[in-house]
């Protein structure tokens, strides 16, 4: 979702930064809700007694985000426990579907995976071991999990990383430009280029890339991440790397940058008018520089917000992308493992995904803190 | 009639109208809106009209007359797939499900949202504190990957992807909801109706809930294209209901079957289009609703 309008753009309170979770929540979150007797009783105590001493208020805020975080990253064990376990039923069934069992071997099989266990055991060990890296082993590829996703981690992180970092470059510039002359051509085009793209499903968009790019016009690699004739020196594999990187990273910034346009045009329509840049004009300021070193900076304070709460994506962002180009990275092995069926693989990257998110909204959360005075001081 | 005394609810009424033609007419007033909203008209006519336009059997696949995987000709406008299938009535089937899907899990999304929204914004308390929490949870879980993680252990069904994309929805509604009703909370009328004696459930139904629901149509609206794009990459990925026909699952057949390899351009384009118009549509639509809430986003300085 873009909802592009983070409108009532300043939520000047203790609540701001949990605001910037969620674009849309920020859209019309009244700026004065303390006043009224039973709903805000939630936010009001914390907010009131942080005011006066600044000195603590960092720990306290700290320690209230880390707080959250690792409740919310408990809940994930718990329901990653929840859906795999329980609703997913007896994995041996999965494991001997094409061959005949006997009980004694499954019985062997149930004490090797520890499904003998009663359920609070096998919720411990599930515990202990994700907590400590452990991940159990992989039904596809018979290997450690942790493993597996240490060797695929980089293909994501390259493509996904890639992809983000041209799509907020874009997204800025165009955004602010856009911005600044609302209503013109240039703003109408991009702003309708930018939808179109963001509306079309990220698939199918690769399988037309592919079309186009590779099939038709041969000049990009269908798919994978590197050619089996490349020689092994780093060069030649770096451009090889970088050849077959092009089409995804194509896709993936075609559909996100929309996002980041539309973030940065209406937090810029926020700042137009203001009196600051009436005063910046009137001091005989180009209108490139009211707009540079004016407008944009404070704009910039939202959007950045959202920038750091979109890396939490960067890991888990690219699961499209990653299968349409089967790229060898964790989303490529993630949607494998639904139909293999690997429910361990399944398991785990289901809590690395999720807890990666939630990490990264933390990290934000502590940065907004540096970035923005407004927390500090409420 | 000479009656001069006007019942309440006739005043309510009119003064709704007033409003509802108010909004219509700033609504009229944006070029892109009113484009989407025709565009709309014409997707959800194509779709119910679809089992009069083509039989059900030409989605039959022992029935199929055409050749395997043949470019447009007289008989086919669009094509056929692997099986000798039309193109044409493959994606105007696939719209009805697409779009049913969209709009029933959009429609639970919002109504778990707008619930869980209001009575934790009005009653507060732990309750609230707990909602909220949990709507905050659920907002910062990566949604495909729950979508399909919970997938991949329910099964496939249509039921279990509405009810998976519904529980990846519903806490933006929330979040949106329980602000709106926090503000009008602090408006003096409701604290009359306290003082009147009004109960909870009266305060909520009749006084919260008018004043919220123009704000969730707006957000319903964009709602929707998520919730089809979401419905296609999951049944791309091959998560979707095995026995009907969605644009997604006729783009998985595509890639399965080689249709990129096998340079099948009339097999790609129109349901990924579709798919494209359709949420390109309700964008349009969603966008012009919420610069009609509000008068910020016009462009009025």
């Amino acid at each position: 979702m873009t909802d592009s309008t983070p409108s009532e753009g300043a939520a000047p309170e203790g609540a701001a930064s949990e605001d910037a979770t969620t674009a849309s929540g920020a859209a019309i979150r009244p700026s004065d809700v303390a006043s009224p007797a039973g709903g805000a009783s939630t936010e009001a105590p914390s907010a009131g007694r942080s005011a006066g001493r600044v000195s603590s208020g960092f720990g306290r805020y700290l320690l209230r985000h880390v707080g959250g975080a690792a409740v919310s990253l408990l809940l994930v064990l718990f329901s990653s426990f929840f859906i795999f376990r329980l609703i997913a039923g007896d994995p041996i069934d999965q494991l001997t579907r094409e061959r005949p069992v006997s009980p004694e071997e499954r019985a062997a099989m149930r004490a090797e995976l520890g499904l003998d266990q009663p359920m609070w055991q096998q919720f411990v060990d599930y515990l202990t071991g994700t907590l400590t890296g452990d991940l159990g082993e992989s039904f596809q590829y018979r290997r450690p999990i942790f493993d597996l996703i240490v060797e695929r981690l980089p293909a994501t992180l390259l493509l996904s990383g890639t992809g983000m970092v041209l799509a907020v470059l874009l997204g800025f510039w165009i955004g602010t430009r856009s911005g600044w002359r609302q209503g013109s051509r240039f703003d109408r085009g991009h702003v309708a280029t930018g939808l179109v793209l963001y509306s079309a499903p990220t698939f199918w968009l690769g399988m037309i890339v592919i079309l186009v790019f590779a099939r038709y016009l041969g000049l990009f690699p269908v798919n994978g991440m590197r050619s089996p004739s490349t020689p092994p020196d780093f060069w030649s594999q770096a451009v090889d790397i970088g050849h077959h990187l092009v089409l995804p990273v194509l896709t993936y910034t075609a559909v996100v940058y929309a996002g980041y346009l539309m973030i940065m045009r209406s937090s810029l329509l926020d700042e137009i008018g203001s009196d600051y840049l009436t005063t910046a004009r009137a001091k005989g300021l180009r209108d490139d520089e009211v707009r540079r070193r004016h407008a944009v900076p404070n704009a910039l304070l939202p959007t950045v917000t959202l920038v750091f709460l979109a890396l939490g994506s960067v890991v888990n962002g690219s699961i499209v992308t990653e299968t349409v180009f089967s790229w060898p990275g964790l989303g490529t092995l993630f949607v494998n493992s639904i139909f293999y069926p690997d429910r361990p693989v399944l398991q785990a990257l289901f809590v690395l995904f999720s807890s990666s998110t939630i990490l990264t909204v933390l990290c934000a959360e502590i940065l907004y803190w540096f970035i923005d005075p407004r927390i500090r001081r409420s | 009639m000479t009656t001069t005394t006007v019942s309440p609810r006739a005043l309510r009424r009119a003064r709704r109208r007033q409003s509802l033609a108010r909004s219509w007419a700033a609504y009229r007033a944006q070029r892109t809106g009113m484009v989407g909203l025709v565009l709309l008209g014409v997707i959800v006519v194509l779709a119910l009209a679809a089992p009069v336009l083509v039989p059900e059997s030409a989605l039959s696949v022992t029935q199929a007359t055409g050749g395997r995987m043949a470019p447009p000709s007289a008989d086919f406008p669009l094509g056929t797939d692997e099986t000798g299938r039309s193109i044409l009535a493959l994606t105007l089937w696939g719209s009805r499900l697409s779009l049913l899907i969209g709009l029933t899990a959009t429609v639970v999304a919002i109504v778990i949202g707008t619930a869980v929204g209001i009575t934790s914004g009005h009653i507060g308390g732990w309750y609230g504190w707990v909602a909220l929490r949990l709507s905050d949870w659920f907002m910062v879980l990566p949604s495909l990957v729950v979508a399909i993680a919970l997938l991949a252990v329910l099964g496939r069904s249509m039921a279990t992807t509405i009810t998976v994309i519904a529980l990846v929805s519903w806490p933006g509604t929330t979040r949106l909801v329980r602000a709106q009703t926090l503000t009008v909370q602090s408006r003096p009328y409701l604290e009359r109706a306290k003082a009147l004696g009004a109960g909870h459930w009266h305060q909520m139904t009749k006084h919260i809930l008018p004043n919220v629901l123009p704000l969730v149509l707006a957000s319903a609206t964009l709602l929707v294209p998520s919730a089809i794009l979401m419905e296609s990459s999951l049944a791309w990925l091959g998560l979707g209901d095995p026995s009907v026909v969605s644009w997604g699952s006729i783009l998985n057949r595509a890639s399965d079957s080689g249709a990129v390899s096998a340079h099948a351009w009339w097999y790609l384009l129109p349901p990924g289009l579709a798919i494209l118009v359709v949420v390109l549509a309700f964008m349009m639509c969603g966008r012009a609703l919420e610069a009609v809430f509000n008068p910020r986003l016009r462009g009025e300085r």
